[in-house]
């Protein structure tokens, strides 16, 4: 399991399938939700297969989140902003 | 010793090649192809894979009707399905003049016994389109299709090995010459002869067409295509527009593939085709007008491939004005890709029995050029 | 906001250490520089996050990271115009110079520019085992980054590959107070006698292998179990990792876990100078393609330049005189006076620092298993191609990768080929018998990163 080593700091809220997740401001949404050990990120287009970050450095294209209504979104390329509202993609956009 | 001489040498390894040579195989010819790079390395492999005869010029309805005919029944011909789909083609009407456009269109049909594209209206056009945007008022339709290209000129090869066709890869044609009614083509690793010689050198054609003594004014272009990301099914039909450049696909696995009319740059040298976003950005206003859940589209890459286009767009079919037995396949100008099984068995005919099929009339090299018309024929 | 710079001398894509460094020397030569980079902050991969790290952090991932701190806080006080968080999707020659076309807060833009360094940094190289796509599954590089950008760690942690990345992770995961739960190893034997005449070399770069050995000798006093010469590996569980197996000293293991760490080394970032249709040349070493470079850096195109790991892997402090030198370089081709023994000197800089390198390339080479993966491996994780699919398409004539691409959909999806592109090369390699070079990679496409149609709708390229 994922864990902070440190309580967060300056927190941010934003939601995640209608739950509230606390993150620490400036990280990215990727780690936020691997701190919190929320997964899948995503169910894949070919097989409903279920995926999370993977690289962390928007190589991977596995982190795909729909934030706010717009899929294909990189959770690892997206810093944590209050009050967004998060997702799982499931299949194709 | 001297190379056997086989009975037909194709020059060319696309999909017009690759038939021609299965056909001729058929006609119990014995067939040499030539390809300079891979099968189906340029325009046959990277089309958008349209199986069309809907907005076809005139001359060509006979011809891709007869092609229409061959693809519903592709797997007898090539044991393979080339990932052949009959779904409609609908060239969608934006306001009235659309509409009267394709309105006279249909009637031109008629005159000339073809019935295959209907008029559909508001109503029919959204049972078919149910995302296309409102401000469309109607269309035309035809019981068309897709295929993958790649895979379809594969099969065409791979047949046409079967039936002992040989094909020769990384082969590029340096000279080319005629001693004594039979052909002669050299290239870095070999030399080649055959009793008759078939051009199906797509953009490269006119070069090759010019070693034999012909005109065949065939321009290089680099059509540009947009492919997205897989999006949710809403699109079952091939779509373009009456008067404004698009093809637009949603394929079976969810991405839509956007092509039509925007042309990059091609270098034939080279290979090298280059994309131009200036003017893709034509072809995603076009396609978010059609179609508005296009809006959350997100373009996964862009391709483009080398392809012959002549001065008319029309292309460029018949024997060689220079020589009773070369004959030329070239200058689809961007549509070839569906009449290719129809070309490949009109043109074994031809160069098998010596009667040109009344299909390929209109094509002529005769037509470009007026020092063409009376040429000494050896 | 649209950005103000639409011409410049250079153009830097990448903040890491060569994008900083080279920026830095450029703008001290006088030239007008912009750098562009997709993330938010400067540092790259390896200085992820240097200028927001805490005192905790910094203990924890030691003095080479806090190095970085330095750079970044140089280039951010510096005068190149820097773009964070502008993704560039296509890099066209003008002849003379370049145009780069960049996404920059849902808008595209067009930068000239006459020269370009890219130093866009390495990736991982593919570690496809079985269950590697399973949530709960990461590289080591993930690992790092999450410790570094997010102060989070795994408190069950399996790692599992090899190379001084992933002994660097076990080494700051016991600083951090989370030593892993076993470090499972995929280096044969014969390796380390293979390695072993390029020791005394290696030896000329002892700081490398003084840094090596105290990082083996913190995870050794933490007690975290070494398992040496694993094969077969698994990695298993149904919508998340729940245990990693593999033979080791003759024994079939299994560990059970919620977290592994995957990593074989890291290889150049390709996509860049493929897109650029640069030269490539297949380095037997590193086991990777790198662009054919001069002594400078430059490409076979000309005025575009790579410097970094981008052009061969060397590490940090290399990418850094890497971009020095090649800035020098620029700013001399422009007319700017430059003394020579500047360039020596970052040259020499270089030379020193690659000693170490035959040794390591020897030594940790790819995993055997990850090189030749079993059919059922997932190889295009995209598009869930696996290993013996790509093989019968190979057998059933598919000479190369972008054949393999056209019948299988491999590299078409996402990720544009960055996952899955060196493991196809490997397996057309494999089936036919012919050399990386001769088989060559996926070509490379624009948009180097996808783009929303919406902005390509509005796209409005400057006139030429």
């Amino acid at each position: 399991m994922y864990r902070r080593l440190t309580p967060v700091s300056a927190p941010i809220d934003f939601t995640f399938e209608g739950e509230i997740v606390q993150a620490q401001q400036g990280e990215s949404l990727a780690a936020a939700l691997m701190a919190q050990n929320l997964t899948p990120f995503r169910t894949t287009p070919v097989s409903d297969s279920p995926r999370a970050a993977y690289c962390m450095m928007g190589i991977c294209f596995e982190c795909l989140v729909t934030i706010d209504g717009q899929p294909n979104r990189q959770a690892c390329m997206t810093e944590v902003r209050q009050g967004m509202k998060v997702t799982r993609q499931r299949g194709a956009a | 010793m001297p190379t056997k001489i086989s009975d037909l040498l194709i020059i060319g390894g696309g999909l017009h090649g690759c038939a021609s040579a299965l056909f001729a195989a058929h006609h119990g010819l014995r067939v040499t192809l030539l390809e300079k790079d891979s099968i189906g390395r340029h325009a046959s492999g990277v089309n958008a894979g349209g199986v069309r005869r809907l907005g076809r010029a005139l001359p060509e309805i006979a011809l891709s009707c007869r092609a229409m005919q061959m693809w519903r029944q592709i797997e007898t011909i090539v044991d393979d399905d080339c990932g052949f789909h009959s779904v409609p083609q609908i060239k969608v009407a934006e306001n009235d003049d659309d509409l009267a456009f394709l309105t006279e269109r249909v009637s031109q049909l008629a005159e000339t016994g073809f019935s295959h594209e209907q008029m559909i209206d508001r109503q029919t056009l959204r049972a078919f389109l149910p995302n296309v945007s409102e401000h469309c008022v109607g269309g035309l339709h035809s019981d068309d299709g897709y295929a993958m290209p790649y895979q379809t000129t594969a099969a065409f090869a791979r047949k046409a090995r079967a039936l002992g066709v040989s094909i020769h890869e990384a082969e590029k044609p340096h000279h080319i010459v005629c001693e004594n009614t039979v052909w002669r083509v050299e290239t870095n690793s070999g030399s080649y002869r055959a009793k008759s010689l078939l051009n199906c050198a797509g953009a490269w054609g006119g070069e090759i067409a010019s070693q034999i003594g012909d005109h065949a004014p065939v321009e290089a272009i680099a059509p540009l295509m947009i492919v997205t990301q897989r999006m949710k099914p809403f699109c079952t039909a091939v779509v373009g527009t009456a008067r404004r450049p698009l093809s637009f696909k949603q394929m079976a696995n969810g991405t839509v593939v956007i092509g039509g009319g925007r042309l990059g740059h091609a270098d034939l040298d080279t290979n090298r085709s280059d994309i131009s976003f200036a003017e893709l950005r034509h072809t995603a206003r076009t396609a978010s007008d059609i179609f508005p859940v296009m809006r959350k589209a997100v373009v996964q890459r862009t391709w483009s491939g080398i392809e012959g286009r002549t001065p008319d767009s029309l292309p460029i079919i018949g024997r060689s004005l220079r020589h009773e037995n070369a004959f030329h396949a070239i200058g689809f100008s961007a549509h070839g890709f569906q009449l290719g099984p129809a070309i490949g068995a009109l043109m074994a005919d031809f160069i098998a029995t010596g009667t040109r099929p009344p299909e390929l009339a209109p094509f002529t090299l005769e037509r470009f050029d007026a020092a063409n018309i009376q040429p000494e024929r050896k | 906001m649209t950005p103000n710079i639409s011409n410049v001398d250079l153009c830097i894509i990448g903040a890491g250490p060569a994008g900083m460094a080279a920026a830095l020397e450029a703008t001290n030569k006088g030239l007008s520089v912009a750098l562009l980079d997709e993330a938010p902050r400067p540092g790259g991969q390896i200085y992820r996050n240097v200028q927001r790290t805490t005192p905790a952090l910094s203990a924890i991932l030691g003095p080479d990271y806090v190095h970085g701190a330095q750079l970044a806080d140089q280039f951010t006080a510096g005068a190149a115009a820097y773009l964070p968080q502008a993704v560039v999707w296509h890099i066209e020659a003008t002849e003379p110079g370049y145009r780069l076309s960049y996404s920059l807060n849902g808008a595209s833009h067009t930068l000239d520019a006459k020269s370009v360094i890219a130093a866009t940094g390495a990736l991982e190289r593919p570690m496809p085992l079985p269950g590697w796509t399973l949530p709960g599954v990461t590289t080591a590089g993930a690992l790092q980054i999450l410790l570094k950008s997010s102060g989070t760690v795994s408190d069950d942690l399996v790692l599992v590959g090899h190379g001084p990345l992933l002994l660097l992770l076990a080494a700051q995961l016991v600083a951090a107070g989370y030593p892993p739960r076993a470090i499972v190893e995929t280096v044969p034997m014969a390796k380390y006698w293979k390695a072993l005449p390029h020791l005394p070399a290696a030896l000329r770069g002892w700081r490398y292998l003084l840094k090596g050995a105290a990082m083996l000798g913190k995870i050794r006093k933490a007690g975290v179990p070494f398992y040496g010469d694993a094969s077969d590996i698994t990695l298993e569980g149904e919508a998340h990792l729940t245990a990693v197996s593999f033979t080791a000293g003759g024994k079939r293991q299994t560990l059970e876990t919620s977290n592994a760490g995957l990593h074989h080394g890291v290889v150049p970032n390709q996509q860049v100078s493929r897109l650029m249709r640069c030269a490539h040349r297949w380095h037997p070493s590193q086991h990777a393609f790198v662009p054919v470079l001069d002594a400078y850096g430059e490409t076979s195109n000309l005025d575009f330049y790579v410097a970094g790991d981008g052009g061969s892997i060397r590490g940090a402090r290399s990418a850094e005189w890497a971009g020095r030198l090649t800035a020098l370089r620029i700013a001399q081709k422009s007319g700017i006076a430059v003394p020579q023994k500047d360039i020596n000197h970052f040259q020499r800089k270089l030379n020193e620092d690659a000693a170490a390198r035959p040794f390591l390339e020897t030594l940790y080479a790819p995993a055997a298993q990850a090189l030749s993966p079993n059919d059922n491996t997932m190889i295009c994780r995209c598009e869930e191609v696996t290993a013996g699919q790509i093989r019968r398409a190979v057998a059933d004539n598919a000479p190369g990768p972008n054949q393999v691409k056209s019948f299988l959909r491999t590299g078409m999806g996402p990720c544009q080929g960055r996952m899955c592109g060196l493991a196809v090369t490997a397996l057309v390699v494999e089936g036919t018998g012919r050399t990386p070079d001769e088989v060559g990679y996926y070509r490379i496409r624009p948009p180097l990163k996808p783009l929303a149609l919406s902005e390509l709708a509005e796209y409005e390229p400057a006139a030429e």
